[in-house]
């Protein structure tokens, strides 16, 4: 994405808080009473946004329609049930590998599975899985969470009503001071120019907050194709949560001389049985792997020797709705396109052998 | 690796492991769990699915205990509550064994079924316990049910600590909603349960009884027991 150069740090955060997905929602027809069905209700919902949060503008829409009961809020793609904490733009650009525009949705107001999705009860358990997120951010970052758990009333008041209503400014003015920094390295600001980016900074980045402990809380959804596509629309739909590999593990950040960290290099550290020969490599210390115990039954087995993997190649790298050049500095991706609550959520598609994919 | 031992030994340990040293710790707590309790199931580690066929990196996956079943006696009164884990292909067996004269009796005893799973959080780089109960039908039994298996102290613990409190999370690899106990402040009380303690070999000294010292405190909240021997070998 060329583009990404010639973009200041606050035209990409307006892009990211304006992103927006347009849904097309259907009520399921278990749930229509009346006749004629209602039609199906256009919705443009925030990226940044979580489906359940629509339930004030889909209401209306379908209330004089729904059986008698209790309304328990839920949605489906193509009969996979939404998981309601990952942020709208991220299911997106997961589920819907040729975006649709709009995505055709399927809503339910009876009948929620809770065998299979975390129960939810509105905008409290909303509010309450984006501070937990914070909160991880935070101790991801800084090594613990006192700054969210020090937020005064109001201003956690105001932090989630910015994030309700899409409005950067007062998150800005709000989230500034969590200090949870950004990621500063020269490459930072601007791709080309090797300056500090300390100086440079808009309002809102704190130069004084820098990330020292290296390491970048990142949620990365992972699903593997077996054969090439050639275009989206061939590409293989995910039916299932099983065939994606959430892997909740933050970046750690090395700093080679010479080198810049770009956001492939991050990719690969958080996917080392893919990539083994990476030279940033994120599950912990070689010296540490040692053998404990004799038994070898059910118990740890710990064989280092390793097969000979095949490559694994990135198909497909999806952010905000954008598919970002790799050789981008990470730093830059962090800084400009992370969620509000400090998580930077990565789609990634794998090419690997038969064997190797997830089934 | 001297080197990165004695770097190590310099800066203060603040409560928390690698990945690999879980793995480690995991191996560990294992041994000795099937060591000293001879009569329950032990601690089976299971690789993560999707590493399944990738031998190199076994090391990723989770400690799980399962089967765990609570017999609670008919008593109504609290005080007199008795709460005994058995594991469940013991409770078959003794059902065959009883004949039709007692069988009236025993079917007054509830039995909840208990899922038990260390998990590595790489976020906060301390384990995680997650735990699920269903009625022997597969039920999932619902969180006040929970509550009254608990052991009484457990909610004072839970409230005394602002750390240390059950939510519902989405279990990290298996895609299913189970309850957990929140690693918000572990770090911070595994760091005061080693305080003192220098020994020669602090690292592996730390890795080898993370998990007992762990579990000692985060068994009392779901009232699972570590026996006295296994607490014993902290002191050695």
């Amino acid at each position: 994405m060329s583009g990404a150069a010639t973009v200041s740090a606050s035209e990409a955060h307006k892009l990211v808080w304006e992103g927006s997905v347009p849904l097309l929602i259907h009520l399921h027809d278990s749930e229509v009473t009346t006749l004629p069905p209602p039609p199906p209700a256009l919705v443009l919902a925030p990226r940044l946004g979580y489906l359940p949060l629509l339930i004030s503008e889909l209401k209306p829409y379908f209330s004089s329609t729904l059986p008698p009961g209790v309304d328990t809020l839920w949605f489906e793609y193509r009969g996979l049930p939404l998981k309601w904490y990952i942020p709208t733009g991220v299911l997106f650009d997961l589920l819907c590998v040729e975006p649709e525009r709009p995505w055709n949705l399927t809503v339910h107001f009876r009948g929620y599975p809770s065998n299979l999705l975390l129960p939810c009860e509105g905008e409290d358990s909303v509010k309450w899985s984006f501070i937990n997120s914070l909160k991880e951010a935070a101790y991801v970052t800084k090594g613990n969470c006192k700054n969210v758990m020090n937020m005064s009333q109001s201003d956690q008041v105001e932090l989630w009503r910015s994030v309700l209503n899409g409005n950067l400014e007062s998150y800005q003015r709000v989230s500034s001071k969590l200090k949870l920094g950004t990621f500063e390295d020269e490459y930072t600001e601007n791709i080309s120019a090797v300056s500090t980016a300390s100086q440079q900074n808009s309002g809102e980045a704190d130069a004084a907050a820098q990330v020292k402990s290296g390491r970048i809380p990142v949620r990365l959804y992972v699903w593997t194709v077996t054969e090439d596509f050639d275009d989206l629309e061939s590409a293989p739909q995910i039916d299932n949560w099983d065939k994606v590999s959430y892997i909740n593990r933050p970046v750690e950040i090395q700093k080679e001389d010479g080198k810049y960290f770009s956001l492939n290099d991050a990719i690969k550290s958080l996917l080392p049985e893919y990539f083994p020969g990476s030279s940033f490599d994120n599950l912990g210390d070689a010296s540490t792997k040692q053998s404990v115990g004799d038994e070898r039954e059910n118990t740890c087995d710990p064989d280092s020797s390793s097969l000979p993997l095949e490559n694994a190649e990135i198909k497909l790298v999806r952010i905000q709705g954008i598919e970002p050049c790799l050789e981008i500095p990470f730093s830059w991706v962090v800084n400009n396109l992370m969620n509000p609550e400090y998580f930077l959520h990565i789609c990634v598609c794998l090419k690997v052998s038969e064997a190797n994919a997830l089934q | 690796m001297d080197q990165k031992e004695s770097v190590r030994d310099i800066t203060p340990w603040d409560g928390t492991l690698s990945s690999s040293d879980f793995f480690s710790a995991a191996c560990a707590f294992s041994e000795k769990w099937k060591r000293f309790n001879a009569f329950v199931p032990p601690w089976l580690w299971v690789p993560s699915r999707k590493h399944h066929l990738l031998s190199s990196h076994k090391e990723e996956g989770y400690l799980s205990l399962e089967g765990m079943c609570l017999i609670k006696s008919s008593e109504e009164q609290e005080s007199c509550r008795s709460q005994t884990w058995k594991e469940e292909s013991s409770i078959s067996q003794e059902e065959e064994a009883v004949d039709n004269a007692t069988l009236v009796q025993s079917s007054c005893d509830e039995v909840n079924h208990y899922d038990f799973h260390i998990v590595y959080s790489p976020s906060y780089r301390v384990p995680v316990l997650y735990f699920r109960s269903y009625h022997s039908d597969g039920q999932p039994l619902p969180f006040g049910e929970i509550e009254k298996d608990l052991p009484d102290h457990s909610a004072k613990i839970r409230s005394e600590s602002k750390w240390t409190f059950i939510t519902q999370e989405e279990h990290p690899y298996l895609n299913r909603p189970w309850y957990k106990l929140h690693p918000c402040g572990t770090s911070e009380w595994m760091k005061l349960l080693f305080h003192g303690d220098t020994a020669l070999n602090k690292n592996g000294f730390v890795i080898e009884h993370y998990l007992v010292s762990w579990f000692s405190v985060i068994g009392q909240v779901v009232g699972l027991k570590i026996p006295l021997g296994m607490l014993e070998t902290l002191s050695c």
